[in-house]
Parts: structure tokens; sequence; C-alpha cells
């Protein structure tokens, strides 16, 4: 028989936890309040900042002080530090949309972010839609079961209903496609935003 | 006291039971403040992640958790298995690295060495030829019987070869064929798992799970502690189907290692982890020969199934539901299990029952198909008549009429146009189909604790929980229609398993069990309340009722008491009633044997071999309706998990190595909102059903969706799809196989 060995722990380089400072993409890396001395060093040329930062994030309309490794996901800082565990860590991927949150009014998942990636913008979870017409309406369509990816529909189905306030039947039915749910609440889903769509109370 | 006659109002009296309201947890689930196990932080607390094994069967050589404990952030390690352990599935947890954070953990499942010896691999669950090669076969089970009786020196075996081939030989028509379903995953959107802390010698576990009052006993035995120093916790779970009734020794580890470090512990299965260990529902692939009459009505059956449930107990699709509903007067049903290099299976909702509906009631649809007949009529002509059924579970005039709503519904009489022969729109080309199902949904045991205080506040205390069913909401129903209150007036306390005790959620018992033992307690507590008022008004504590927040003689509130101050009466102390169901106890509340029915209708493009869900009708029995929304969104959600089984859903597994190829999201398909189409739901509830009392209903609507959509495939193309799913390659295959 054959024999394989796992070698499962290539570090080398960059590891996770350290982060670039540079890119376009991490620009805002710069607002960052570095609390270690040896946080950020130079090396060819990029800033790597290594270890744990404090930072600043706008969450729920709150300015709020977290803690984050480079690797730390916006995800886990919510529903860690902030005890906001609305969005939910379904996949690994994006493909459930269950971490879904607004990210300057556009959805995201909370999961595919790192937390250093959202200095400086406004988020807004799930918890900040309790008194939204969006939800509401899931309640009074009955649009879930266990629940575990309702609020992820509910961000979902507010930041579609956003960009398309008029939004028909066929139009929901695609444009929430992003998201799954195990127990079958589609049906009432689509009653739901259809609800939202003709209360006219839709912003 | 007056005597308590079990009973539920009639449908004209009720005030709560059977109206439609809005889920009593609904605001909670909605804005994300529910807290799922997931979702509990405690202070201190560790994070627990779990090495799977790469392969699917090999001998572990060496495990070394050694370097796993330097990576920083990294606070124990937790060996699982040894060396010399022979592994038999892909994903099976190895050791435990408990560290600061998620991120820190995986880097420490990362360092953990190992060393492993690679063992044959067997996964082809539907290829028995293979199977029996490989010696990975073993007998399932089955039955024969026949309207002739072999005689006292007859070889049994020989008389059924020869009584079935004789049979077959004067049917006026026979189908053989091949059908199957693959296997799937249950696919929990919060995977298994727990926060756990051991404190002090006691255990606080907070657990997914399904049987909040029966797992505390197995968290006990394995850390030699007594179950009363352990309590299970879950306010609401994140998806069961039939996959949480355990601590499993995923949860048994995470209260070792809180004893150990003396932190609390969350470990949560990883999404690959959940796809791989956390359930799997058994495949099933049968070959058939039927015989049917001049009418279409089956008069022989002669059936070989196999399939598999994994490694540990390979036992596939039981026998015992082969030919599904339809009870021929001579079959002959044998099942061979297959041992494969998988996971054990789990219960999935209606064990069996799907796979044996889409394998055999597709078979009936061919009949119809080879006759040239209408699937409707084939059907109703082979329910036989309430005095000599043709089918098992609920009454023949029950599935007759079910057919007849549904057939409406459908628009069946318009729409129906024989097998393949309907009119193309391009390349697509439109069927419709049925199938017919039942389960049984007896009440679970259930006990329950309810008081009601001197200044009107009612709640109720019970060790069952949420399996997204409404479990509160039924509740609140119940209560509400015992005092005359508004349901939201009732407060719950469920989800601890220090509350009265009450069944798992599994068959269809949950809500049975649960309006039992509060209809029983509520009953009681009026009875009681009753006779202080009684007293008071001098009237006869029988000829009370409670009625919009009022106890009044029947029919008049001129002679009542407002609710508060019939419960004043009660004293300084409140009234507390405790309420218990034993599960098989004949009940005038609740009773089992549900029939239901649907209908696909579909549209399928011949070129591309994709089919679309244009419409799907459920119609269903339940007994009496508890809660109506719920119980359409309970029908709703199995409809979409059928069409999911039916077009979508698989777990793949490559042959040659044993592993899982699609144990992430974006690879492991699901229906989404855009795949459904229109679904209908209707509530069966004539007098009839409702009078026989609450019946449980998770298991029953999803059932039938894959041989309805499979026949309605058929009839699209006039060429039967033969496996589920029906993926647009197999479409596209089955169209060429027939060209």
């Amino acid at each position: 028989m054959p024999t394989s060995t796992t070698s499962l722990d290539p570090r080398s380089g960059f590891s996770r936890r350290d982060f670039l400072r540079g890119s376009g993409a991490v620009a805002t890396a710069a607002a960052l309040q570095a609390q270690s001395a040896a946080a950020a060093e130079q090396t060819q040329g990029v800033a790597i900042l290594a270890g744990e930062q404090t930072i600043e994030l706008s969450v729920n309309g709150k300015t709020v002080a977290v803690k984050a490794e480079p690797r730390t996901t916006l995800l886990d800082v919510l529903r860690y530090q902030l005890d906001l565990t609305g969005a939910k860590p379904i996949c690994n991927d994006g493909s459930s949309g269950g971490a879904t949150i607004l990210v300057d009014g556009k959805p995201m998942q909370a999961n595919l972010m790192l937390a250093l990636q959202a200095v400086g913008k406004k988020i807004e979870t799930v918890e900040s839609l309790a008194g939204d017409a969006v939800p509401k309406a899931f309640v009074a369509c009955d649009a879930q079961q266990c629940g575990f990816c309702t609020p992820g529909f509910v961000v979902a189905t507010r930041a579609f209903l956003n960009m398309k306030p008029n939004a028909t039947e066929e139009e929901i039915r695609q444009g929430l496609n992003g998201n799954l749910c195990r127990c079958g609440t589609y049906a009432n889903i689509v009653h739901a935003a259809l609800m939202v769509v003709k209360g006219g109370n839709n912003g | 006291m007056a005597e308590v006659v079990l009973s539920w109002p009639t449908k004209d009296k009720a005030t709560a039971i059977g109206k439609r309201v809005k889920r009593l947890d609904g605001p909670e689930k909605s804005n994300g403040t529910a807290k799922y196990t997931y979702d509990i932080n405690l202070k201190n607390q560790l994070i627990a992640v779990a090495l799977g094994c790469p392969h699917a069967h090999c001998k572990i050589k060496s495990l070394d958790v050694a370097p796993a404990l330097k990576v920083p952030g990294v606070v124990h390690a937790e060996p699982l298995r040894k060396s010399g352990d022979e592994i038999e599935w892909q994903g099976e947890m190895l050791a435990v690295i408990a560290a600061e954070t998620e991120a820190a953990a995986r880097e420490g499942v990362a360092a953990i060495a190992v060393e492993y010896e690679l063992l044959p691999v067997f996964v082809e669950e539907d290829n028995l030829a293979a199977a029996e090669k490989a010696g990975r076969t073993s007998k399932g089970g089955g039955k024969v019987q026949t309207e002739k009786e072999p005689g006292d020196n007859d070889d049994e075996d020989e008389f059924a070869d020869k009584e079935i081939a004789r049979l077959l030989k004067e049917a006026a028509y026979t189908v053989e064929g091949h059908y199957g379903i693959d296997p799937i995953t249950h696919c929990c959107l919060e995977p298994h798992g727990s926060t756990v802390e051991w404190k002090d010698g006691k255990l606080m576990v907070h657990l997914s799970t399904q049987n909040v009052s029966g797992t505390d006993d197995g968290f006990a035995k394995d850390l030699n502690i007594t179950a009363d120093d352990v309590t299970v916790h879950c306010d609401y779970i994140g998806g069961g189907f039939g996959s949480k009734f355990a601590p499993d020794y995923w949860g048994i580890a995470a209260a070792r290692i809180s004893k150990a470090t003396g932190r609390p512990v969350k470990f949560m299965l990883q999404r690959d982890q959940e796809l791989k260990l956390g359930g799997s529902r058994p495949s099933g692939y049968l070959h058939v020969k039927l015989g049917a009459n001049k009418d279409g009505v089956v008069t022989v059956w002669d059936s070989q199934h196999h399939g598999s449930a994994g490694a540990t107990n390979p036992g596939g699709i039981s026998h015992t539901v082969i030919p599904y509903v339809f009870t021929p007067k001579n079959y002959r049903r044998l099942a061979t299990n297959i041992k494969t290099n998988h996971a054990q299976a789990r219960a999935w909702r209606a064990p069996n029952h799907p796979q044996a509906c889409a394998m055999t009631q597709t078979a009936l649809d061919d009949l119809a198909m080879k006759m040239g007949a209408d699937s409707l009529d084939i059907f109703l002509k082979n329910l036989g008549t309430d005095d000599a059924p043709g089918v098992s579970g609920a009454k023949p005039s029950v599935y007759k009429a079910e057919m007849e709503i549904g057939a409406e519904l459908i628009g069946w009489k318009k729409l129906w146009h024989p097998h393949g022969k309907g009119a193309a729109k391009g390349s697509v080309v439109e069927g419709l189909g049925l199938a017919i199902h039942t389960w049984g949904g007896g009440a679970n045991q259930s006990s329950c604790t309810v008081r009601v205080h001197p200044d009107g506040g009612v709640e109720t205390f019970c060790g069952t929980q949420d399996l997204g069913v409404g479990t509160r909401t039924v509740l609140a129903l119940v209560l509400a229609e015992c005092f005359g209150l508004p349901y939201e007036a009732i407060k719950l306390t469920i989800g601890n398993s220090k509350l009265p005790i009450s069944g798992p959620s599994g068959g269809s018992t949950t809500v049975g069990g649960i309006c039992e033992s509060h209809r029983r307690a509520g009953l009681d507590a009026f009875a009681q309340i009753a006779a202080l008022v009684g007293k008071k008004l001098a009237v006869d504590p029988a000829t009370l009722e409670a009625v919009g927040g009022r106890v009044q003689v029947i029919g008049n509130p001129a002679k009542s008491v407002s609710w508060k101050e019939a419960c004043t009466l009660i004293g300084m102390k409140p009234l507390e009633v405790k309420g218990n169901y034993d599960r098989g106890t004949k009940s005038p509340l609740s009773n089992s044997q549900v029939g239901g029915v649907q209908f696909a209708h579909v549209a399928v493009d011949k070129e591309t071999g994709v089919i679309k869900l244009k419409k799907f009708v459920a119609v269903q029995d339940m007994g009496l309706v508890v809660a109506p929304q719920q119980a359409e969104s309970q029908i709703y959600g199995s409809v979409i998990m059928g069409i999911a089984y039916s077009l979508f859903e698989q777990r793949l597994t490559d042959p040659k190595t044993g592993a899982i190829l699609n144990a992430e999201l974006k690879d492991y398909k699901l229906a989404r909102i855009g795949d459904i189409g229109e679904i209908v739901v209707n509530l069966y509830e004539p007098e009839s059903e409702r009078s026989r009392g609450v019946i449980g209903l998770g298991e029953p609507p999803v059932i039938a969706p894959g041989a309805a959509i499979s026949n309605a495939v058929c009839n699209a193309l006039g060429v039967r799809v033969p496996t589920l799913p029906m993926t647009p390659q197999r479409v596209l295959a089955a169209l060429k196989a027939k060209a």
C-alpha cells in the first residue's frame, strides 16, 4: 500500500497573520491605530502589519474599538467582539449569503472581508434593521423556519429592494438567488419581499 | 371539580386553535437576536477545530499533535485517534485543537503531523456488480407474499419463482425498469456543535440539538459524572432534519477539553466536516418487473434493490416500504446492503419513505405510459376502496379526495397529455406528474408544568425544542385556547434539559406530543379555576367557558368574571399543574397515519436538459390543524427540499479515492429561490380527519416530490430519467438512450 504524509504547514514568506499595507484594496489600513511599536515594519518597500491591532470601526451608527489581526475577518469581529451574531458563519466561500451585511449600503459577505478592510466604511448589520419593513414582512409572511439563514436573507432583501424598490416577483426570485435556505422558506420570502414592495414603506 | 373531558373545540368554537397567527419567535429570528448554539460566546472561551482524515480508508501510522502546541494561540491538543487505528471514511476527526481564536486553531490543526497507510476504498453504492466483486454486499432482508400459498411439500423459494413468473406471464401489461436515488446530506446550515463549560464538576452544554431532554446522559456517561450534573440548553437550532439527536463524539471532546483546560470551549463543525460527518441519507437503486391487469391494477411486483448507509451499518432502504404505499396482492421485494467508505447515514426526514416513493411510484407511472393511460386514472384504480384497500397508511377515500383537490389545483384535466405527446415550444416540453405518501406522526412523550399566577399571568415549562416547526407558537395557541387568552399572553420556557421531559423532535412527533401535554395541563388548570369561579357566581362549574379574556357561563357574558378576577380566586400562590402524555397512549387529542398527494408541472428543455418547476401542488392531511400558517410553511419547506433532491442535490464521491467532491456549499447544489416555481399548499382538514386530533407534519410532505417530479418529467419527455437528481446530464443521457 502506498503511504502518504501530510505536509499541511507550508509556512514561508508572509503568514496569514501579516497584512500588506499599500495595495489599493487595503489603503484604508492607513487609518489603523497601531498599538505595538513592532506592528509595522518596512520590508522591501511595503509595510507589513503583524500581530494584533486595535482599530476603529463604524458599526450600526456607532464607532467601536475592536482588536484585529490582519487575518481576522469582519464576521469574527462582529460575532466575537461586538456580540452581533445575526450574520452567520454558514459557508467559507460566500455561496450561502449567511453573513450578508451592508457595507456603505452595499450587500457584502462579512466572512469574505477582513476587519482591516472595513476601517472607514459604514457597516450595518441585521440588528440595525429591527424596525425596518423587511423583517416585519418576514414575520407577517412566516418567512422563517429554523431561522438560521433568515438574517442573511433579511439584509439581502433590504439591499435588493433599496436598489429596486418596485421589484416584480420575477426580479425578486432572481435578485435573492445569492442566499441559501435549507428548511425551504423561499416561497414565503417571495411573499414577504412582495409585501414590502406593495406596502410602499420601502426605504 | 368538574371532570376533565379530553377534547378539542369544534372548528366554529375554536378561538386560537386553527387561527392564522404570526410565529411567536418570528421577530427574534428575523432581526438576528435569536441566539443559536453557534452564537453563544462564553467569557474566556476557546475555539476548537478538528483535523479531518483526508483519506476514505486508511490506517494511522503515526499521529503527533505536539507541533500544534507550538503555534501561537493554541492552548490544548486532544487526539481522538491513535496510531494503528483504521479509519473508514474521509473527514473522520483525528484530533482536536483548542485555541484563543478560530484562526489559531486552524493553524494548529495544520501543524499536526500524521502518517497514513492507505487501504482499499469502495464507494460505488450504485454498482451492485462491483460491490459483489469487492465483497461489500450483505443481505438486507425481504419478503414474499402471494395470494396462492405454497403446498406443504413445496420449496418456498421455488414456489415464489414459479408463481411470480406465472403472474407476470398472465398479466395484461408488464413493466420492467431501473429506478434510483442518490445519497444526499442533511447539510444543516448551523453545523453540528456545542459551546460547553465544565465548572466544579458540572457541565453546561449549549448544544445544537433536536433532543434537548435526551442528551444529558450521553455527556455524563463519557465524563464519569451523573446526568444530574449536566445541563443541556438549546433555545434555537439551525436545522437538524434527523441528524442532531446525540451529543456526538465531538460534543464529548469539547466537554473533555473544557474539563482539561478549565475554560469554556466552542466546537462547531467546519462546513466540509458537516457535509462529510454531520449526516447523510441512504441511497437506493431498484430493479423491478411488475404486472398489471387490463384495468392497470398491479397484480404482481417483483423487485430487488441495493444501496448504502455507509461503513458502520450499511443497511440501506428498508424493504418494508417497497412498493411504496401501494400494496399489490402478490409481491417479492429483496434488499441488498452495500458497505461503502462513507460516514454512517443518519435519519433524514421520513427515513426510507422518499427513496421508496421515488423508486416505485415511478414504475407505476411507467405502467400508465406503457398503457397509454392517464397517470391519475392508474393511481386512482390502484387505490382500491376503503373496504378493500390497495394502499397502506391512510384510507383510499382520503387519497382519492386529495387527488381530486390536487388535480383541480394543478389543472390536470386541461394540461395533461399522454406521455411524450405534448406540444413543444421550441425545444421545451411540459408535463404533469403525481405521487402519494403516508406517515405515522403519532405524538411523542411530553411533559410540562403550567403555572397560572394569581395576577392572571400564564406560563409553561417544557423540555421540548423548536426545530423550525413553530413549537412556541403551537404551545401558546393550545394554552390560549384553554384559557380564552390571546396567544401572545402565554410565556414559554423551552429548550433546557432541566425542564419537564419532552421527547426528541423526530418522526413528526413533536406537535402531537406537546399538544397532548399542554391540552391536558390547560384543561386541568381551567377546571380548577372554573370550580372557584362557579362557587363565586353560584353556577355549575361545568357550564363555564374561557373566552375573550373572561370566564363565563357558556354563551352568556352577563354571567362572567374577567380572567384576571378569576385568577385572584387562586389564592396567594400560583396554580401549578402538570401535563403528561406517554407515547402510544390512545387519546382523543392526537392520532397517527396521514395521507398526502402531490402534483408537479414541469417544463423540460430537450436541448439543454434543464428542468424547470412551473407549479407544484401539495394536498396534505394532518388531522387537526393547530397553526395553519406554520403548517403551510412546513409543507412549502418540504416541497422545496423535495425539489432540491429531485433536481440538484447529490453527494458526489470520487470512485477511486473516496474523497467527497462537493463538501462546500458552492459545490453542493441546493435549490435556490429562483428554482422553485409556484407552490400551492392545500391543508386537507374535513371534519372526518380533524376529529381524529393532532398528527405530526414534519415528514409526510417531503416524501412524494421525487416521484411526482420524475413522473412529470417522464410525462413531458415520454422517457424516464431513472435516477434522482435529474441533472441536465442525466436528462440528456436518457433522451440519447431512447433515441
